[in-house]
């Protein structure tokens, strides 16, 4: 038992902490989301020579090997600066349903270029209609010869507006089964978008799009799809706390620095004890971050479930919570773009709905 | 980072559960289990069957006798203690005044008063609130004055829970009512079969009396049973609140609440279903065990910078801790009176004296229990620095408001 870190994954923290301090202030980021694809490839590139996108491809494939541990250090530094590169759509999900697969083949093809950084992936694992059900795709793929046919729509919600290629999951005959789609495909019609967070989101229609057969990624998908979304909750719910503890740090200054009925606004115990409930979430945060890495791989299935679900429902009540007292403990000037908080509040907020709100958890942990 | 306890931490657990299983005796266990009153007999046995296997302080270092357990050890003590149905150690003498006597005492104090707060002989009790004191300690006015060899003290102390089964009290007393108001106060312990000493049990919403007035009138303490120097009281009872953090969660407590929970909700019927798989009341009890997840390992990240031997400060972490274990108990008790419904009404205290006779299940007899517990455990976030004080510990300390 003991939550210390090695010095490598502490040099780790330290670097992307100062990576996003240097290079992902608030203004810099500001002319990123203006820019006409609402992410940078520059920064994409800076993230990849820190090796974020390589931590958690095996080394054998040109990754730095890490785990959960780094995964969860490197996106709470992330998400203190509110990066929106894709680095959990691509470094973390789409790395983890290619290793997850087992499928060698995909692994030494795909791998190498993810972990450099060359090529981008987002996961297309969930649809409009089936909410946070990954299990029992609508889309479906039938076979044509050697290789496959697909339709069906699917989101791609995380990372989707910046990936190169999608792994998509559909139905076969004989169960689910994952693809890897090149963004243009013909017979895929891509709908990039931005989201009310400014993280850049796909929405995907496919229509009778042929597929080669190395196209898909072999091994049990169902299985390799669940591993994922456990490893997205993890990364997840250890950027929400990165932004919450931002958010925390900007609602104390101002209201140290506001002034109000003569002295500042943090005189007023009513105000000072919402920031302290603020205060209180982000570190329950922590440790649903904590749990979530430390039993995301763990072998017992329902103390890994249990602990997912903790961890997910635990990172969005924090998350409703932070998010909405930051608002209003800032007044008027929360509401607007301008002000850092917004942007943070607006995070948080799409966070609590990605990879399963806090009612779909519960239920997890309830029947688990 | 590694959140598995190791071997041989796992090995420690194993050791505890079952010296408790072979040494707490049942009649103890089926009180603690049913949620009958425990007299002092049945706290004092279990103290020092603990005292005689060596664990009668687990918190205190082994050069004055303590266990000399690790904090993470001492964290597993308590769970597995919990889980067992053993009773709670009292904290007043092992938690609270027994570091304050080791950091602070004089030779002639750690040996006079230490064994017999390890031993189960001597019972404490804390002599801290006032009436006109309570958030606003350092506004005490009990007054000692010094009167040749002795002080003599005058005033009321409140809240003091067990002092009607107290051989002694920890006291703080205002000694130079010149000064401001932290800075003119002493600790005194005082004997409590000294004359002049009264208590008065105040019984509560439900029904017992675990609490007391105690009035001091002309009380003559020796001038040796001053901890520490004259005026520097309050340093000692801060030292006091910030030590003890390890347990301060009441995760294992919680974790048996839990687990009584599930068995009370599995036999409560709503729609003809067990209440436990109505969808409501399971996301509500879901919500609570994850809370309870959470602050297990908020706990352990405590216990962990403890065994780093970190500062043992007060500092927003014991406050935090206070905060959630608090609200995660009241939450867990409120969720047992709902599952009962209307059927907790008929209150009965008599139940919950004496030996348990029948069934630990029978739903007759949990109504009472379940109503008393979630009366008293109102209590938990008012006392020991109520929810609003620790928020402002927060505010203060962390975000520096």
């Amino acid at each position: 038992m003991d939550f210390d870190f090695t010095d490598e994954q502490a040099l780790l923290r330290q670097s992307v902490e100062r990576f996003v301090a240097d290079r992902y202030g608030f203004e810099a980021r500001r002319a990123i989301l203006a820019s006409g694809p609402g992410w940078s490839r520059v920064i994409w590139n800076g993230l990849a020579e820190l090796g974020v996108t390589a931590l958690t491809v095996p080394e054998e494939h040109g990754g730095l090997g890490g785990g959960p541990v780094e995964t969860m250090l490197a996106m709470a530094a992330l998400g203190e600066g509110l990066v929106v590169e894709p680095v959990l759509a691509s470094a973390v999900i789409a790395t983890e349903l290619i290793t997850a697969s087992g499928d060698a083949t995909a692994e030494a093809a795909l791998l190498p270029a993810l972990a450099s950084g060359e090529r981008i992936f987002a996961p297309a694992l969930y649809e409009r209609g089936a909410r946070y059900d990954a299990g029992a795709p609508g889309t479906r793929a039938r076979r044509i010869g050697a290789g496959y046919g697909l339709d069906g729509d699917k989101l791609a919600l995380c990372g989707g507006g910046a990936a190169d290629a999608f792994l998509v999951s559909a139905r076969l005959d004989e169960g689910l089964a994952l693809f890897l789609v090149e963004a243009g495909a013909p017979g895929l019609l891509v709908q990039r978008e931005r989201g009310y967070d400014g993280t850049p989101v796909a929405t995907l229609a496919f229509d009778d799009l042929r597929l080669a057969a190395s196209a898909r990624i072999g091994g049990e998908a169902g299985s390799a799809i669940r591993s994922a979304i456990d490893i997205a909750v993890a990364a997840l719910a250890a950027e929400a706390v990165g932004v919450m503890r931002r958010a925390v740090a900007l609602t104390a200054d101002y209201l140290r620095t506001r002034q109000q009925f003569g002295r500042p606004i943090g005189a007023f115990q009513a105000l000072q004890h919402a920031c302290v409930d603020m205060f209180v979430a982000s570190e329950e945060a922590w440790s649903a971050a904590l749990l979530a890495a430390g039993r995301c791989r763990d072998a017992d299935p329902t103390r890994r479930r249990k602990a997912i679900a903790a961890a997910k429902v635990t990172i969005n009540k924090s998350a409703r919570l932070v998010g909405q007292k930051a608002i209003q403990l800032h007044g008027g000037v929360g509401m607007t773009d301008e002000y850092a908080i917004s942007h943070y509040f607006r995070r948080l907020t799409a966070i609590e709905r990605q990879f399963g709100d806090a009612d779909h958890w519960l239920k997890a942990y309830a029947q688990a | 980072m590694d959140l598995a306890y190791d071997a041989e931490d796992e090995a420690f657990r194993l050791e505890v559960r079952q010296f408790v299983e072979r040494s707490l005796p049942d009649a103890i266990r089926r009180k603690v289990i049913a949620g009958h009153e425990l007299d002092k007999a049945d706290m004092a046995g279990w103290q020092r069957i603990l005292h005689g296997r060596g664990w009668g302080a687990p918190n205190w270092p082994v050069a004055f006798g303590g266990a000399g357990w690790s904090p993470v050890r001492q964290f597993i003590f308590d769970e597995e203690c919990a889980m067992g149905g053993a009773p709670r150690l009292l904290p007043f003498g092992l938690k609270m005044v027994g570091p304050v006597i080791m950091a602070f005492g004089s030779p002639a104090q750690q040996q006079r008063f230490l064994p017999g707060m390890m031993s189960g002989e001597d019972w404490w009790c804390q002599g801290y609130s006032e009436p006109g004191a309570g958030s606003d300690l350092a506004s005490l006015r009990t007054r000692a004055e010094r009167r040749g060899d002795v002080y003599v003290v005058n005033g009321q102390k409140t809240w003091t829970t067990m002092a009607q089964h107290a051989d002694w009290m920890f006291c703080l007393v205002r000694t130079d009512a010149s000064a401001k108001p932290q800075q003119g106060i002493s600790f005194l312990l005082i004997d409590m079969r000294s004359k002049g000493v009264t208590v008065r049990p105040i019984r509560l919403m439900d029904g017992g009396c675990e609490v007391n007035e105690v009035f001091l009138d002309n009380v003559e303490v020796p001038l040796d049973q001053r901890v520490g120097e004259e005026n520097k009281g309050w340093t000692y009872a801060k030292y006091l609140l910030g030590h003890e953090r390890t347990n301060i969660a009441q995760v294992g407590l919680s974790r048996r609440a839990i687990a009584d929970l599930k068995t009370l909700a599995g036999d409560e019927r709503v729609d003809g279903r067990p209440l436990m798989e109505d969808p409501l009341y399971a996301a509500r009890l879901a919500e609570t065990e994850i809370a309870l997840d959470i602050l297990e390992i908020t706990n352990l990240r405590v216990v962990c910078e403890d065994a780093k031997g970190a500062g043992k400060t007060p500092g927003p972490a014991a406050s935090i801790l206070k905060l959630r274990g608090t609200e995660i108990g009241q939450a867990i008790s409120e969720l047992a009176i709902d599952a009962l419904g209307e059927n907790a009404l008929p209150f009965d205290r008599s139940r919950m004296v004496g030996e348990v006779a029948g069934n630990l299940a029978d739903p007759a007899a949990t109504a009472t229990p379940v109503a008393a517990e979630y009366l008293t455990l109102r209590k938990t976030s008012i006392y020991g620095g109520s929810n609003e004080i620790q928020k402002n510990i927060i505010a203060q300390s962390v975000l520096g408001l």
